[in-house]
């Protein structure tokens, strides 16, 4: 398991990449569901 | 006009097309969930490491589907600018801001995951290269579209000033795609192409595309989910 997470020493890279488009992908669907709520009880 | 012939227009309508673009929505974003999931599994626990980047390589899975996407967002989004330029559509100029900021998205995680996977493969997160610095160009023609939009308070004013800006911007995705044959670059030419068979393993392949599919969908999901909040706003 330890190995898996270790990426062959990439861990920073590989992690760092996948964890940061994770992030953004997950911001935008969580910024536009607030942005629809908020539409929603506006009118 | 036989009463089975299909009405193309009726869609172009912002109202009648609302409750359509949520169903398309919802799907998309399943579907979109259940491919990243078979993208992630081939990609970590099935495609082997490769010989010479070891498992640094793996980041392959989200840079070239992002890239990809930045680019297609954009010849997408400039299409339907002008659609609104030509036809003066409402639901066009809708359409074409709904997709800006996922493509300006996708085109961040290109640059971030290239840099990432460039450090341990050329020694450096960043240069001068040309595929690089016209993909970093094409964020900032992103970026202008979106800041010229809401500069301008009038919205269908703001879509076609956003449209020429989107059209005069097209030049560039030539670029990108060809920059790695036009000039000497560090960055890779291309491991795909319509014209022979893919140069990597078939699993590393088949990874690529299963995420690429997922981030086609994910697109459509949140640009129609965006667009619904744009028809609310302009009070359509």
């Amino acid at each position: 398991m330890s190995e898996f997470f270790a990426m062959g020493g990439y861990a920073w890279y590989v992690w760092g990449s996948y964890g940061v488009t994770l992030a953004l992908l997950a911001a935008e669907m969580l910024l536009l569901r607030r942005r629809s709520r908020r539409n929603e009880t506006a009118s | 006009m036989t009463a089975r012939s299909i009405h193309w227009f009726w869609y172009a309508s912002p109202q009648t097309f609302y409750p359509l673009a949520g169903g398309i929505a919802r799907w998309c974003g399943i579907a979109a969930a259940l491919l990243a999931a078979a993208g992630l599994w081939v990609g970590f626990f099935v495609a082997p490491t490769d010989a010479q980047q070891g498992e640094a390589y793996r980041i392959i899975f989200i840079h070239v589907p992002a890239a990809w996407m930045s680019m297609f967002l954009y010849v997408v989004m400039a299409g339907w600018a002008a659609i609104g330029l030509a036809f003066n559509t409402r639901l066009s100029g809708m359409l074409a801001s709904a997709i800006a900021p996922t493509g300006a998205l996708f085109t961040f995680i290109a640059l971030w995951t290239g840099s990432l996977w460039g450090k341990p493969t050329w020694g450096t997160y960043w240069v001068w290269d040309a595929r690089l610095t016209s993909e970093l160009i094409l964020l900032f023609l992103y970026f202008g579209f979106m800041a010229l939009q809401a500069a301008i308070d009038d919205p269908r004013r703001a879509d076609r000033a956003g449209a020429v800006l989107a059209l005069v911007g097209v030049v560039n995705i030539p670029i990108i795609y060809f920059s790695v044959q036009w000039w000497n670059t560090l960055h890779q030419g291309a491991s795909v192409s319509l014209k022979s068979a893919p140069s990597m393993a078939a699993s590393m392949f088949t990874g690529m595309i299963l995420m690429a599919l997922a981030f086609w969908m994910y697109s459509i999901a949140v640009a129609l989910a965006r667009l619904r909040c744009i028809i609310k706003e302009r009070g359509e």
